[in-house]
Parts: structure tokens; C-alpha cells; sequence
């Protein structure tokens, strides 16, 4: 009996063992694991894949978590079980960098990678619809001024807003507040647009989005945006440049403030809906994961960010030349991202 | 009080005519779950179906040595922008790897691009219009065809769409369903006996009952949230692996092997057990060699469709990092994976048209694995299920 009990014990701790060498693995890795943004996530997995084909190296695993969520990852710690690069389609916040050095994150370099435009666009039945992004404010905001005073967002047709804007109903089909996409429209669109009625609102930027029905959530899938429209004739969308030059057979962008979007004009900022990318790198992970770097370089480099690198022909508008080289300067150097940089 | 007779056979119509009613609403609510499918079915086999073909292209390569160095060398001018990408960017490599390769000329049959593909299913493409001239004079020589798609059973993800193929995602499921089958059986099991067979009745085994229901009706992405905070942040297992997967949805799938384990048991008749007993069995003989294998057709089948219910599943593993851009087919528990409905999930997101065609395919092999195992629940339930 005491035998068995004893062979029991030993079975137990065998097992308990092996679970526990299944779960401690590795140190040094081959393989980088990238976290980030949806919206670098198309150029990151091209790169990564072109890395994957052409090296020895394997191909790095990339999760598409949005860019808060991304960073969030990122500046849990260093070690195993964190990534070593988050993409972004914003810069990081000095409130994300702060979190980042509490938890030991303290050695960052920082790459940018290009940019990207959000379009303003519509069904090609339609005619072409020029806007401002005052006219998008006071369509999407949830309290717009009038007479002086903030009430509830009353219009329900364009025409309403502006004389010079057709007779339609007001929908909007947008992406979540998760989405660095929404993220970036609230502040190149509505907090920039809000500054010219700054008077109504206090003097603060405003970006609040209406919620009787004339904003629509369009869920994070850009395409579900696309396939809408084509559907809804009467609605507008707001999405990625990308999705909007692959669609142009079927969709039609609106020129915001004056400015067509597309590829020119996003690149010199003329196209006021543009952002920047980056990507950022954990330099301690350097010493275990030494395939990072070429990662990295790979990315910088011309072949892909280039002006007749691969990701334009996927969406990305390249920085101009001098940019670039800074950039890729930064990132070979592996130059250290202080806080002063970000404020 | 006595009705006229009157009276009544107006109320027998009127009955009959509620009951003629009902009849007509659930043949009309049939009809329309019916149309619903046969809708849902034809869209996919539309979309879908063009998936399991690709454009290829035969083409001269020369592996010379310029060609080790640009790959684009390797093929006639004429040809290289209809040539895929992901054929030539590993000429280097292989020539690397394979020293003989060095000056080797000879016609193969390579992929096409994705556009070319795109343009030979009269899909929206961007090919210019010279380019469009030269694929119909190839197609007329019979240099460029639609051929059986293998690249998309064999490879895995990738962002040219005429790379991308569901391997490493079919290898991750099965992974992944693995340890779920190997974590859920062995406890869904023996909890289910234990409950059954063994356990007392009393307020404690009624708890743990009614929650085990209740667990079988929790949201799926639930058990992500409980899977990341469990066994990623506290027992560190390593994150978007088949091993935390399923884990993951081992939990998910306990309660439905439970029950359906439960009333497998119950199904075989006392008079068994009590005959066992008789001739002085054991507790552990009885359940050993009578009522588990009575049960055993029934376990199965409920066990195969909680399988098939995880098989299905996105919203946990998004949660422990399951849903990413992987083109490596796993080798390993520990190593990056993905699963099927994920990698659906993931074409369907990608700006690139070709992909739709992609995720309907991908749709279609799910579906077909699915009904597969669905059909083998209900092939089992027939044949050995035992009427008492």
C-alpha cells in the first residue's frame, strides 16, 4: 500500500515537472514577436513574411491589437511573455512612456515608417461631395453650438449644415473607439475642426461622437466599412487610405478642406486627415533576440519603405527621402527615445 | 347547459383552423431557415470555389548567377511582372542552399501574381492594359492556365494572396485540439462519472450541478479573459501557442463533455449496475467494464460536438494571442500558431480583393471539417447507441 502511495507521489511529480518544462522555455529566441496597431499591421506583416522567406530566421508573429492595446503589451515589462516590437499609427504618449520606464521598458528606439491618410469617402453612384472638416464636425459631434449656446446635435441632413451640400441623410459609418484609425480621426478631424468654435466649448478640443444613429460603428474590419457603403448609398465612410485606392472601383473619396486624398498630398500634410507610423523596439530584448534588428533593417530599408519600395504598393505614402535616412539612421544606432522627445 | 350542435362544430373549424395555422407558420419558419442556408451556401461555393484554383505561368528560369543576386534575372523580360513574387524572392536562398542549382536552365511552371490570377477570373484587378495583352497571348499558347490550387492546402498565410494558403492554421487547429481533447475528456469524464456514480445527493452536488449548466451557457470570450488571466499572467505559458489554446477552450468545452457524459450514464439502466453488484462486482468494476462502455457511443458523440463547437471558435483565442499573421507551419506546443476560423478571420480584414475569395475558401474547408465530424456524432449515435 505504501508503495503504491509512494509510486503515486512519484507519477504526480513527473507530471507536475513536465507541465512546468513545457511552460519555462526558452531564453534566447529566433522568432521576434511584434504586437500593435491594425492599421501598420498589413506593411508589418509584409516585411515580416519577406523576412521569414529570405532569412533563416523564422517569421516573426504578429497580433494586431490596435495601437493603445499594442503599447499596453509592450510596456508590461521586459522579458519573456512581452513583445519585442508594438507597431503604432500615432506616436506614443508621455503618459504610455511614463508606464513603460515604471515596469523597466526604459531602453525604446523609435522608427518611423512612413504615413497614412483616412479618407472621407462615399458610393461611386454618388456625385463627389467636397467637405470641410468643420462640416464633418458638425456632423458627427454629438453637441454642436448653436446661437451661441451647446445643444444636441440636430441635424439629420447635410443640407442642413451647409446650403451648398446635397439634400441626404447624415450617416456616417466609422470605426470603433478601440481603433487607432478612430483614434486619429477624433483628433485631425473633430478636436481640430472644434478649435474654430473653441468659444462654444470652453476653449477645449472637442471629440465627442453623436449616438442617435448618425455615426454608425463599423467594427474594426475595415472592409465590413467598404461593403457597407457599396450597400448604403446614402452613407459615408471613414477608413484607411489603403482600403479606399484598392475600392476606387466601387468608391469615391471626398476632397476634405480642399485637398483630394492621395499619395502627394498625404506625404507633404497638404491632405490635413494624415498620420504618421512608427513602430517601436525594445533594446533589451537586443541580446536574446538578435533577429529584431534585422527585422528592423529590413524594414527600414529602401526596398520597402522606399519610393518604389513593395509597401507602397500596398498603401504606405513614404516619407520624403531626408526623413527616411533620419529615420533609418535612428533605428541602425538604435538611438534611445527620451521622454523630452514625445512632449 | 347544453350547446347546439351548431355551436360546436363551429368551434371544432375554429380549432381546426388554429391548428391548420400552426402547421402552415412551422412549415413557413422551415422554408425560411432552409432559404437562409441554401443562400448562405451558394454565396460561399461562389466566392469560394475560384479559391481552389491559381493562375500559373511557365516560364525559362535561368539560375545563373546574376540571378542569385536580382532575382527578377532569373525570367524573360516579358514575363516578369506576371511572375509572383513569392516565387522569385527565394531563388537566392534555394541557390544558396542548393549549390547545382548554379546554371541550370529549364521551363517551369511557377505562380502567377495574384493580379494576373485575379484578371484570368475576370475579377476587378489592376493590371495595365499591355500587361492584360500580354496574358491573353500567354493564355492562348497555353503558357498561362488556372491550375488546381496546391499552394493553398500546403502553405501557410501570407500577404500575396496567391501564396496564402490555410496549412499552418489546419495544423494549429488540430494542435490545439489536441490538448483541449487531451485537457477535456480525461476531466469532463471522470467528473461526469464521479457526479453520476459516485457523489451523494445533496446541496453541494446540486450546486456544483446547476453551475456546470451554467458554465455551458457563459459567452465564449469569457473563458479568453480567464485563459489570459490564469494560465498567461499567473502560470506564464507562452502566449498565442496551441498549448494555451487549448487550454483556453478545454475550459470551454468541460461543461458540454460533462453533461452530455452525464446523461450518457444515466442512459444505462439500473438493472445493469444492480446485476454487476450482484455477482459481487466493485464499485470501480462496475462502472469499468459496464456502464463505461455502455456509455461510451454517447460520451463520444457529445464529446466530437463539443470538439466541433471549440473548433469553431475566435472571440477566446483573440484574448491569448491566437488570432496574428502566421505563415510558419507550427512544429511545436510552444510555437506561435494559428487556427482556422482565425485565419478566415484574418483574410477578411486584408485591403487586397483577392483575399475574399481566400476567406470564402477557408470558409468552405471549415465547414466541410465540420460537417465531417458532425456526421461521424451522428454515424456513432446510430450505430452503437443501445435502446433499453
Amino acid at each position: 500500500m505504501n508503495r503504491i502511495l509512494k509510486n503515486r507521489t512519484l507519477k504526480a511529480t513527473a507530471i507536475a515537472a513536465a507541465v512546468i518544462g513545457v511552460v519555462g522555455v526558452a531564453q534566447a529566441r529566433d522568432q521576434v514577436r511584434i504586437v500593435g496597431s491594425s492599421t501598420v499591421y498589413p506593411f508589418s506583416s509584409y516585411v515580416a513574411e519577406e523576412f521569414g522567406a529570405t532569412t533563416d530566421y523564422p517569421t516573426p508573429v504578429i497580433e494586431s491589437t490596435g495601437s493603445g492595446g499594442g503599447l499596453r503589451l509592450f510596456c508590461n515589462g521586459v522579458g519573456e511573455g512581452t513583445p519585442d516590437i508594438t507597431n503604432a499609427s500615432r506616436r506614443m504618449k508621455v503618459s504610455e512612456f511614463e508606464r513603460c520606464v515604471e515596469n523597466g521598458v526604459t531602453d525604446i528606439t523609435e522608427a518611423f515608417i512612413g504615413y497614412d491618410g483616412i479618407a472621407f469617402a462615399q458610393s461611386i453612384e454618388n456625385d463627389p461631395m467636397p467637405v470641410t472638416r468643420e462640416q464633418i464636425f458638425l456632423a458627427v459631434a454629438a453637441m454642436v453650438p448653436q446661437d451661441g449656446e451647446l445643444v444636441e446635435n440636430p441635424y439629420t441632413h447635410w443640407n442642413q449644415i451647409d446650403d451648398s451640400l446635397p439634400d441626404r441623410e447624415i450617416v456616417i459609418v466609422g470605426p470603433p473607439t478601440t481603433s487607432g484609425t478612430r483614434d486619429a480621426f477624433e483628433e485631425l478631424v473633430l478636436e481640430a475642426a472644434s478649435e474654430s468654435f473653441s468659444e462654444a466649448y470652453g476653449g477645449e478640443a472637442y471629440s465627442d461622437v453623436r449616438t442617435d444613429g448618425g455615426w454608425v460603428d463599423g467594427g474594426e474590419n475595415d472592409n465590413l466599412i467598404v461593403q457597407r457603403l457599396t450597400q448604403d448609398t446614402t452613407a459615408f465612410g471613414v477608413f484607411g487610405y489603403s482600403f479606399l485606392e484598392e475600392n476606387s472601383n466601387v468608391l469615391i473619396g471626398s476632397t476634405i478642406d480642399g485637398v483630394e486624398a492621395g499619395p502627394e498630398a498625404i506625404a507633404s500634410g497638404e491632405y490635413p486627415v494624415a498620420r504618421s507610423m512608427f513602430f517601436y523596439l525594445k533594446n533589451q530584448h537586443g541580446d536574446d533576440v538578435p533577429a529584431m534588428y534585422e527585422y528592423a533593417d529590413m524594414f527600414m530599408s529602401e526596398q520597402m519603405i522606399g519610393d518604389l519600395g513593395y509597401l507602397k504598393g500596398i498603401g504606405l505614402i513614404p516619407a520624403d527621402e531626408q526623413a527616411r535616412a533620419e529615420a533609418r539612421e535612428q533605428v541602425a544606432n538604435k538611438v534611445t527615445l527620451e521622454k523630452s522627445d514625445l512632449e | 347547459m347544453s350547446q347546439s350542435f351548431d355551436d360546436i362544430s363551429a368551434q371544432l373549424r375554429k380549432r381546426h383552423r388554429k391548428s391548420a395555422r400552426l402547421k402552415w407558420f412551422s412549415m413557413g419558419a422551415l422554408g425560411l431557415a432552409g432559404l437562409f442556408l441554401v443562400l448562405f451556401f451558394t454565396d460561399m461555393l461562389n466566392k469560394g470555389l475560384p479559391a481552389f484554383q491559381q493562375a500559373q505561368i511557365q516560364v525559362q528560369v535561368d539560375y545563373s548567377e546574376q540571378a542569385s543576386q536580382i532575382p527578377l534575372a532569373a525570367v524573360e523580360e516579358e514575363v516578369r511582372d506576371l511572375v509572383s513574387r513569392g516565387f522569385l524572392r527565394t531563388i537566392p536562398l534555394r541557390m544558396k542552399n542548393d549549390p547545382e542549382l548554379l546554371g541550370v536552365q529549364r521551363s517551369e511552371w511557377v505562380l502567377a501574381d495574384g493580379q494576373v490570377d485575379q484578371y484570368l477570373k475576370g475579377h476587378a484587378n489592376k493590371l495595365r492594359d499591355d500587361a492584360r495583352e500580354r496574358v491573353d497571348r500567354l493564355a492562348a499558347e497555353g503558357r498561362v492556365a488556372l491550375k488546381f490550387n496546391t499552394t493553398f492546402f500546403t502553405r501557410g498565410d501570407s500577404k500575396m494572396p496567391e501564396l496564402a494558403g490555410i496549412m499552418s492554421a489546419a495544423v494549429g487547429t488540430v494542435m490545439t485540439m489536441l490538448v483541449t481533447l487531451a485537457i477535456a475528456f480525461p476531466i469532463g469524464v471522470m467528473t461526469a462519472l464521479y457526479l453520476e456514480e459516485f457523489a451523494p445527493d445533496n446541496r453541494l452536488t446540486q450546486i456544483i450541478e446547476i453551475n456546470i449548466n451554467n458554465l455551458a451557457a457563459i459567452p465564449s470570450i469569457l473563458f479568453g479573459l480567464l485563459g489570459l488571466a490564469i494560465f498567461i499572467n499567473f502560470f506564464g505559458v507562452p502566449r498565442s501557442t496551441p498549448l494555451v489554446g487549448g487550454m483556453t477552450l478545454a475550459l470551454m468545452t468541460l461543461p458540454v463533455i460533462i453533461i452530455s457524459t452525464r446523461t450518457a450514464l444515466r442512459s444505462v439502466p439500473d438493472s445493469i449496475r444492480h446485476a454487476a453488484f450482484g455477482v459481487g462486482c466493485s464499485r470501480w468494476q462496475v462502472v469499468r467494464d459496464h456502464v463505461l462502455p455502455l456509455a461510451m457511443p454517447g460520451i463520444m458523440t457529445g464529446s466530437i460536438i463539443g470538439l466541433a463547437q471549440a473548433m469553431g471558435e475566435t472571440a477566446p483565442l483573440i484574448i491569448v494571442g491566437m488570432v496574428a499573421f502566421i505563415p510558419d507551419v507550427g512544429a511545436s506546443f510552444t510555437q506561435a500558431a494559428t487556427v482556422l476560423p482565425a485565419q478566415v478571420f484574418t483574410w477578411s480584414g486584408e485591403p487586397d480583393r483577392a483575399f475574399i475569395e481566400k476567406t470564402a475558401g477557408g470558409i468552405l474547408v471549415l465547414l466541410t471539417i465540420l460537417i465531417f465530424l458532425n456526421a461521424t456524432a451522428v454515424i456513432l449515435r446510430k450505430k452503437f447507441e443501445r435502446r433499453w
